[in-house]
């Protein structure tokens, strides 16, 4: 962490998964794919309140720190990730709200600026759970939502998170599909990129 | 004897702030490193299995290397370490045990002659299975403040025929370490134990 930030941060993780063979065939290269994610105070924890804007800027904050961070771990440029997504979990006495806060206002335009573009939607989920809960980060390709070879899920989880009063935000971002795509539909070489869907 | 087959590998980072007391001037950093490889003996028992030992070796070489780079390339900067095994349905817990020299060995060898036993834990399971390894200091095994562990595990991993096999290394003392013992600034560093 080098600046100070407006989020109140316990703990950041970033996971890296390698693909190196499926049902016993080689994967070469290997697919790729990481997801970094915070640990943090939610600062609406506990009552009622009207107005989310500082989940909102923790939110766009967040959005930068935790693509940065994917993508550093990654170890390629931005512009050579594929698809991406993101994903919350409250802890049980903040709201699903709050997630929605973090994830959809302003966390977006920061991730697409590191990855220097980022045309289609970024999937997205939330839940509110307890330290341990898993969450399944939706992935799609970041150009183009209709490839098909890229839609996919990674898992993250983190054993002593969200407390009652955390949010765990995370991102995932990945240099590849699935590792043997054959369902047809789209593919990448077919984007024309106009739209975010095609 | 068999070849070692990798399916997956998996890296964690965690980097701890604080928890609930003073941020430190200096985050913990706890880095896994994880490999599901193909149980070659899975499915039925096999008597001689110490060779594979051998077999490992470069493996775990290479994922003590991943994990001093994960914490920033200097080999000072690890003062912890631990390993776990989890062997799929179809192993033995003794496959787990496989992993005791070719894990342990690599990372004394890859930080230089570490002292302490590196601290470790196995079992058998299922993919999904979580695993706290646990942590001791590198040179004294009784330095308190390093006591730690970290949970591992992977969603897809071990099916019934692979096992996965977890390094893990720390760059300090639990975040707000203050229940007295041995300090690592007391260590003698002869036994690898004081």
């Amino acid at each position: 962490m080098n600046a100070p930030t407006i989020a109140k941060i316990r703990k950041i993780a970033t996971f890296v998964e390698e693909t190196h063979r499926e049902m016993d065939r080689a994967i070469s290269p290997p697919t790729r794919r990481a997801a970094a994610v915070a640990v943090i105070e939610n600062p609406c924890a506990g009552k009622y309140v009207e107005d989310l804007s500082e989940l909102i800027a923790i939110g766009q904050e967040l959005g930068e720190l935790l693509t940065l961070r994917a993508v550093a771990a990654l170890g390629i440029p931005g512009a050579l990730c594929e698809s991406y997504g993101k994903a919350a979990a409250v802890g049980e006495n903040g709201e699903i709200e709050h997630a929605a806060a973090i994830l959809h206002p302003k966390l977006g335009t920061p991730v697409r600026r590191v990855l220097g573009k980022g045309a289609a939607l970024i999937p997205s989920s939330k839940k509110r759970g307890a330290m341990g809960v898993v969450l399944d980060i939706p992935l799609g390709h970041k150009d183009a939502a209709y490839v098909r070879s890229h839609f996919d899920g990674m898992e993250v989880r983190i054993n002593d998170a969200p407390r009652a009063n955390e949010i765990v935000v995370a991102i995932a971002v990945t240099d590849s599909g699935r590792p043997l795509p054959r369902v047809g539909g789209l593919t990448k070489e077919q984007i024309k990129g106009e739209d975010g869907l095609r | 004897m068999p070849e070692v087959v990798v399916r997956k590998r998996v890296t964690c980072v965690e980097e701890i702030f604080h928890e609930g007391g003073p941020v430190a001037a200096r985050p913990l950093r706890r880095a896994a490193a994880i490999a599901v490889i193909r149980n070659p003996f899975a499915g039925s028992y096999v008597e001689s299995i110490e060779g594979f030992m051998d077999d490992l070796k470069p493996l775990g070489l290479d994922m003590a290397r991943s994990l001093v780079a994960a914490l920033g390339g200097d080999p000072k900067n690890v003062e912890g370490y631990g390993k776990g095994a989890i062997v799929g349905a179809a192993g033995e817990l003794e496959h787990g045990a496989l992993w005791h020299v070719p894990g342990g060995y690599a990372m004394r060898e890859v930080l230089g002659g570490a002292k302490a036993i590196v601290a470790s834990t196995k079992k058998v399971g299922g993919p999904g299975t979580r695993l706290d390894v646990p942590i001791t200091h590198i040179n004294a095994s009784y330095v308190r403040s390093h006591f730690d562990a970290m949970e591992v595990g992977v969603n897809d991993a071990p099916r019934a025929d692979e096992i996965l096999l977890a390094l893990v290394m720390t760059t300090g003392p639990r975040i707000h370490a203050r229940v007295g013992g041995l300090k690592a600034s007391e260590i003698k560093g002869e036994d690898g134990l004081r």
